[in-house]
């Protein structure tokens, strides 16, 4: 079927001439809620008569689950409903390709603390009773914690009925003559590189609320970033009909991509409602977020780069094994994604990845900020800085060499409109004075540069259908304020703010003028949630063209009652008026009334489709994004000799994000971002007892807060965020994303500082004292015996 | 079971809860305050901060039974009658406010330090909050705020 384009160019002018509201420092629009707080989080809704859930899990990494009894459990005084996989057989998945999970166990369990069965209680000590009086009989199997034994054992598999053994997801593409150019390079490097797996621990645990109400419909309250998957989920695996199911994501305490999967406790919450005819509550303890995870995918990889004698990249090769844990979740896109979004900043004329994306018995992972493509960036990065290294070349200059330009096509066959990275380059240079200071620092510090691209939102829809990947509502009234709802989910980075902004801009209206009423399937128009760093792009455009067809009719009532042309009316700071004589002033409330007089009722809706993009082959969509970002990083390090501790003491990060709607927004992005990059290099791994032959085998190793080692106040390195914008011709006033792109350049500009400080390449994350000591001291023994490292 | 007495936000309150509830589940689950946040339930992340007779504790440790007779201030109570505490109104001037839910505690911390050092430089502002995690923000902004909060104290109590 034809694919239909909506609204792709909305242009990048201000509609009256210059800005009012886009690219101001603005308060948020719905923060001071927050502040006070007043704003309403999952847990913060009690329900009369609300049961509190509790999830039974497995202790096991591999078993099968021979018979579950519940008779105790339900008999417990204060137990309402007892929940076994029996109840809920329906498969799910966020990707419908791979649809492996289920709510509950029904036949085995995969990880450490896979859902067994599920309890709803009068309160959570009752619940946490009824667990323990639940008799689990299993039969323990072979264990798979090594993703090199996944890759080539199958029996018993993990998912029996997987026709690929325990292979989740193999692509491999390749363009160009790459072993041929490889060869023939003047310089190349070849190494090899360990990502390790993280955590997204948003400070909120995952929560969920579900009332099952007299008159048959389901409303779900969710800590979720995708309400319409969640939405979709529920209705296929209740096999309750969509328009019962309504789901709310209420406040959101934060996300990074950790809960943009449907979740079993989302699932049984909505059961055990149903079931027992009271409201229940799922609160997740930290703990459990831990083991629900979801987070950056553990990569071994494989990467060979050359280049010829003028520094120009001459092909990219790269091997890549990727540990999923036991799910499918998105992992059919980060298979994709670890090789398809390298493309950019610097043009690769040949190209090849082979990235193969095994299932072990660990905590499944998904999507985290810079999803699947942080940790092959890493890989390139690193190897870029030895290749100038190697020619004699400085870094910047090096990228500024293989700068791929505006409007191309990379070897991949995506689309690049606009590319602010030459300016990203030359602000971070000039602001951590580069030039006085790489090769020239004290003893044992040191400075490095990494840039890197994100796409804004994907053509590759998560499910095939021919509907706006975005939809928005703009109601109009005789009060004077504009009512925007929008199914777009605010899990912290301003998107409430960014649509009451453009709305604002077009109608020539205060802040104050604009309520955003968001992500409630029942008031909403589908937005498909915050993921891909799609919503200012998408939704923005949406809310554009929402926007603009009321401010249409606005200008021509106005006309008519002013008697000038609709053009001639010009509506700002919440009054309209004739351009040539702006001594005669309507408030935009009069404007409102005069238009519903006019057109009647005044409500626009907006949509928003990506225009075609994306390579001719299989796969070729996966990555494919109406506009990308492009980021520059500088760190500035110190390598303690002494104790192999690494200081990450300053970042510079250039970010260009098209035009930035929301300033301060697009600066908290850069700085959150680039915290969250910083942190994954020194400090935080998610890991489990790898050893199978322990009775602790795939047990979290530091499932807190305080194990996991988040940096405090005390660990983060000063942040230096630097806006760029090379407005975009897709983006609603140019915009793109800023939330995801700042954090990829994070890693290997640290890696890249740590060599100008210390003369060594580390390789393997995170970078512990012990590994930078093992550096250090083979550089030494190697410079003893004449050689270079 | 135990009926608590004590003074929450100014007001005298009597709540009924069991022996074993720590402050932080009196005030969400039974006094109705939310705005007190659960990250860990365990001390590690700070969201759950309050004051206790003016100084900061963890909510989530301090047990229930502890805190009769004494003065509990959470962060609804730092709104005034003329509005949002300096403090609140900074956070949400300088882009602090993220998905926010770290930030009753953290606001808590900060208003902690603007009223014993409203002269704070960056490094007391940052030991001063390094008890308090925060996902979102890379505490760039927190910073900002802070030093705004210090800066209207500071004009407040006439030093400029």
């Amino acid at each position: 079927m034809e694919r239909k384009v909506i609204n792709r160019t909305h242009g990048s002018e201000a509609p009256h001439g210059s800005f009012s509201r886009v690219g101001k420092r603005a308060r948020k629009v719905d923060s001071m809620a927050v502040a006070t707080g007043q704003a309403v989080y999952a847990d913060d809704i009690q329900l009369p008569g609300m049961l509190h859930g509790k999830m039974l899990r497995s202790p096991h990494p591999h078993a099968k689950v021979l018979s579950i009894d519940t008779t105790a459990a339900e008999a417990l005084d204060g137990v309402h409903g007892v929940l076994v996989g029996a109840e809920l057989p329906v498969r799910y998945g966020v990707i419908p390709w791979t649809k492996d999970e289920t709510a509950l166990a029904t036949d085995k369990v995969r990880f450490v603390g896979d859902e067994v069965a599920a309890v709803a209680a009068i309160d959570e000590d009752t619940a946490n009773a009824a667990l323990r009086l639940i008799d689990v009989q299993y039969e323990v199997l072979d264990t798979y914690l090594d993703p090199r034994k996944s890759l080539t054992t199958h029996d018993p598999a993990i998912h029996e009925d997987s026709r690929h053994g325990n292979v989740s997801k193999h692509v491999m593409l390749e363009f160009g003559e790459v072993d041929e150019d490889l060869a023939s390079s003047h310089a190349q490097v070849t190494d090899s590189y360990t990502f390790h797996g993280t955590a997204h621990a948003p400070i909120e645990p995952h929560c969920a609320v579900a009332r099952w109400s007299g008159d048959g419909v389901l409303t779900l309250w969710a800590s979720t970033q995708i309400p319409h998957y969640v939405h979709r989920t529920l209705a296929s695996v209740l096999e309750l009909p969509a328009h019962r199911i309504r789901v709310i994501q209420p406040q959101l305490g934060g996300a990074f991509g950790g809960k943009s999967d449907p979740f079993s406790h989302e699932i049984c919450a909505a059961k055990l409602a149903m079931k027992t005819g009271r409201p229940v509550k799922f609160l997740l303890t930290r703990e459990e977020t831990f083991y629900t995870h979801r987070g950056r995918h553990p990569m071994e990889l494989k990467f060979s780069t050359g280049c010829d004698a003028s520094g120009k990249i001459t092909a990219v090769a790269s091997e890549i094994l990727i540990d999923g844990g036991s799910y499918s979740s998105f992992g059919l896109v980060t298979t994709y994604y670890s090789g398809q979004l390298l493309c950019g900043p610097c043009h690769f004329p040949a190209y090849r990845f082979d990235s193969t994306r095994v299932f072990t018995n660990k905590p499944p992972c998904g999507p985290k900020r810079g999803h699947g493509s942080v940790q092959p960036r890493f890989a390139l990065e690193i190897q870029l800085d030895r290749l100038a290294t190697q020619i004699g070349m400085d870094p910047i200059e090096f990228r500024r060499v293989n700068w791929q330009g505006e409007n191309v096509t990379t070897v991949n066959g995506q689309t690049v409109t606009s590319n602010g990275f030459l300016q990203c380059l030359d602000d971070v240079e000039r602001a951590c004075d580069w030039k006085n200071k790489r090769g020239q620092l004290p003893a044992n510090k040191g400075i490095g540069l990494a840039g890197s691209m994100y796409i804004s939102g994907t053509n590759y829809s998560v499910y095939p259908n021919d509907m706006p990947q975005s939809g928005i509502l703009v109601k109009l009234d005789r009060s004077g304020l504009a009512s925007v709802f929008t199914g777009t989910s605010d899990i912290g980075q301003g998107c409430t703010s960014v649509m009451a902004t453009i709305v604002a801009e077009e109608l020539g209206l205060r802040l104050d003028q604009v309520r955003v009423t968001t992500s409630d399937t029942d008031t909403c128009p589908v937005d498909l949630g915050a993921y891909s760093s799609r919503i200012t792009l998408m939704a923005g455009n949406a809310a554009l063209d929402a926007a603009r067809k009321l401010r249409h009719q606005l200008q021509q009532a106005v006309g008519e009652k002013l008697g000038c042309s609709p053009g001639q009316v010009l509506l700002a700071d919440g009054e309209a008026f004739d351009r040539d004589h702006p001594e005669e002033r309507l408030t935009s409330r009069d404007a409102f009334e005069l238009a519903e007089a006019k057109f009647e009722t005044l409500v626009a809706a907006g949509s928003y489709n990506t225009p075609e993009r994306g390579g001719d082959y299989r796969g070729g969509t996966i990555g494919a994004s109406p506009a990308y970002s492009f980021t520059a990083h500088v760190a500035q390090v110190e390598v303690d000799t002494e104790t192999g501790e690494i200081t990450v003491e300053r970042m510079w990060i250039a970010h260009d994000c098209g035009r930035a709607i929301s300033p301060v927004a697009v600066e908290g992005q850069i700085e959150g971002s680039t915290y969250m990059g910083v942190a994954e290099v020194v400090l935080e791994s998610h890991e489990v007892y790898e050893d199978e032959t322990l009775p602790e085998a795939g047990l979290h190793r530091r499932p807190s807060l305080l194990e996991y080692t988040m940096p405090t106040t005390l660990d983060t390195p000063d942040l230096v965020a630097l806006i760029v914008e090379s407005i975009d011709p897709e983006g609603p006033y140019g915009a793109k994303e800023a939330g995801e792109g700042p954090l990829h350049g994070s890693l290997p500009a640290v890696a890249n500082a740590i060599y100008d400080a210390a003369g060594i390449w580390l390789t393997d994350l995170p970078f512990t004292p012990g590994k930078v000591l093992a550096a250090l001291r083979a550089k030494a023994e190697a410079d003893a015996a004449g050689g270079t490292p | 079971m135990r009926i608590l007495s004590f003074r929450l936000n100014g007001d005298a309150v009597e709540v009924a809860a069991p022996d074993h509830w720590t402050l932080l589940e009196v005030l969400r689950y039974r006094a109705g305050l939310t705005g007190t946040k659960q990250g860990c339930d365990k001390g590690d992340c700070g969201a759950c901060t309050l004051h206790v007779d003016g100084r900061s504790v963890l909510s989530c440790l301090t047990l229930a039974a502890d805190i009769d007779g004494r003065e509990v201030t959470t962060i609804e109570g730092l709104v005034g009658p003329d509005g949002p505490d300096i403090v609140q109104d900074s956070f949400d001037h300088t882009g602090a406010l993220q998905c926010g839910f770290c930030q009753p505690g953290m606001m808590m911390a900060a208003r902690q330090l603007v009223s014993e050092n409203p002269a704070a430089t960056r490094a007391d502002i940052k030991q001063a909050l390094s008890s308090n995690l925060c996902r979102c923000t890379g505490y760039t902004k927190i910073y900002e705020a802070v030093e705004r909060a210090c800066g209207l104290e500071r004009e407040r109590l006439g030093q400029g």
